[in-house]
């Protein structure tokens, strides 16, 4: 790692900024349910393919400033960014080789766990959401996934991010 | 997070932060006022003359009313001042841009363009035409969110315009419903009743028009009926709000007064019917209240 010398930060940078903007745009109401958790899956994507680079510190900030965004609790998404990009840089080298298909699947969980401590912190400060709708999120995100990956990668490759 | 839920301190740092998102704010908001914009600037004149008809016959309207309006003031000033009790009567008000940027879908909250740089404070209400929006709960140098009347953790002190009944109106989180809890069966409450703002808790200003009541459910096997209403304000479709300083706050806005002053120059009839409220301004329906009117005449305050 020490003669591999770290490039790109700024690209890593400019796709978090990316996809906090998709998660602001606004959407019809009966849509809004459904609105893919964009930086939640940038941050695994790079946890994913540069552990060393975006860790758990980088997801904790990342987390509190969509709180800032979202105007929901200050930490409450931090603390569940923190949580699953831990969990995604323990799993990288086995989510690293699935195919498209199965790396789908652990995003649902992974996306799903991030909504579980979202709804649990919700919980506790007496603000849950009522409806199943919430947990659509999680499904597209999932379906998502390929599409996200596969321009990420692209990005990453063609920008020499290390 | 338990620090910000249980106090504030961390206030600072969520405007900090804040300052870095207004970029991207402005960014998503700025696809939806290019296209009004675009509408604005296309709209052909026959449309043009016929919306401006129609204002003017509602400024007309307005205006009429206000001048019954200032003189019922004053009357009821005097009238109090016979009593020996004193009220305020009046408050600034500044008009604000909604951003058109989604929150979290589960909590009501909304984001508007003026921050801390325009004197905004949190807890300060805000309204539209109709009546009360909500309140300010976080504040940015350059914009602030506010939490909608029918958020699940809001509720607000109101009365029931026709008989003073004092009751409370808590949000469910569903954007046209509020709950009325703690109302015995046996209160004089009907459908159809006007709930305005009671001004106690000293946050919202008295006697703004907050809901209507949609349905009242009295079964006697429950304690309370069971008692739902429905926000007068556009709460979903109002792009514009307006920001509402109490005139008992010590820090007079100084950006308000620009406005009250081009405002009462562009009314002179309405404010040369009464001599006292020399200095009216209301941006607000006059329809909606007498409150929203500016006087500097009384001193003493009673409440709050």
């Amino acid at each position: 790692m020490a003669l591999a010398k770290s490039q790109g930060g700024f690209v890593i940078l400019i796709t978090f900024v990316v996809a906090l903007t998709l998660m602001m745009m606004p959407l019809p109401e009966w849509a809004e349910a459904a609105r893919p958790q964009w930086l939640i899956m940038a941050v695994i994507y790079w946890c994913i393919a540069l552990p060393d680079r975006v860790g758990v510190i980088i997801a904790w900030m990342i987390g509190l400033v969509l709180d800032v965004a979202t105007g929901s609790l200050l930490g409450q998404n931090a603390l569940a960014f923190g949580i699953v990009a831990f969990l995604a840089i323990k799993l990288h080298l086995r989510i690293r080789l699935f195919p498209l298909w199965q790396q789908a699947l652990s995003i649902l969980i992974l996306v799903a766990l991030y909504q579980i401590i979202t709804l649990w912190v919700k919980g506790f400060t007496g603000q849950s959401a009522q409806s199943w709708s919430y947990w659509l999120a999680s499904i597209t995100s999932m379906l998502l996934w390929p599409f996200v990956f596969t321009l990420l990668r692209g990005v990453r490759r063609f920008y020499r991010v290390r | 997070m338990v620090v910000d839920h249980r106090q504030h301190h961390v206030e600072t740092l969520r405007s900090a932060i804040s300052v870095l998102i207004y970029p991207i704010q402005y960014l998503v908001n700025l696809p939806v006022a290019v296209g009004q914009w675009m509408g604005e600037s296309v709209s052909t004149r026959e449309n043009l003359l016929e919306e401006n008809e129609r204002l003017r016959m509602q400024h007309l309207l307005f205006k009429a009313q206000l001048q019954k309006l200032s003189a019922l003031q004053v009357e009821n000033l005097r009238l109090r001042e016979l009593l020996q009790s004193s009220k305020k009567v009046g408050e600034n008000v500044l008009i604000a841009e909604l951003l058109a940027v989604d929150l979290d879908p589960f909590s009501r909250q909304i984001v508007i363009n003026k921050g801390s740089n325009d004197n905004v404070y949190l807890g300060q209400p805000v309204l539209d035409a109709e009546g009360i929006m909500g309140q300010i709960v976080h504040l940015g140098p350059f914009s602030s969110t506010a939490m909608l009347i029918t958020d699940p953790n809001h509720a607000i002190p109101v009365h029931i315009n026709r008989n003073g009944l004092r009751a409370i109106a808590v949000g469910t989180g569903a954007p046209d419903i509020l709950e009325i809890p703690y109302l015995p069966n046996s209160a004089d409450i009907v459908e159809g009743d006007l709930l305005t703002s009671s001004g106690l808790g000293g946050r919202f200003p008295r006697d703004y028009p907050v809901a209507r009541i949609t349905q009242v459910a009295k079964d006697p096997t429950q304690p309370y009926a069971t008692v739902t209403a429905e926000p007068v304000a556009l709460l979903e479709r109002s792009r514009e709000v307006l920001l509402v300083w109490p005139s008992d706050k010590i820090a007079q806005p100084e950006t308000t007064t620009p406005m009250s002053e081009t405002e009462s120059a562009s009314q002179p009839d309405a404010a040369a019917a009464v001599k006292p409220v020399s200095e009216t301004a209301t941006t607000a329906a006059p329809e909606t209240e007498p409150a929203a009117a500016t006087d500097s005449a009384p001193a003493t305050r009673e409440e709050q």
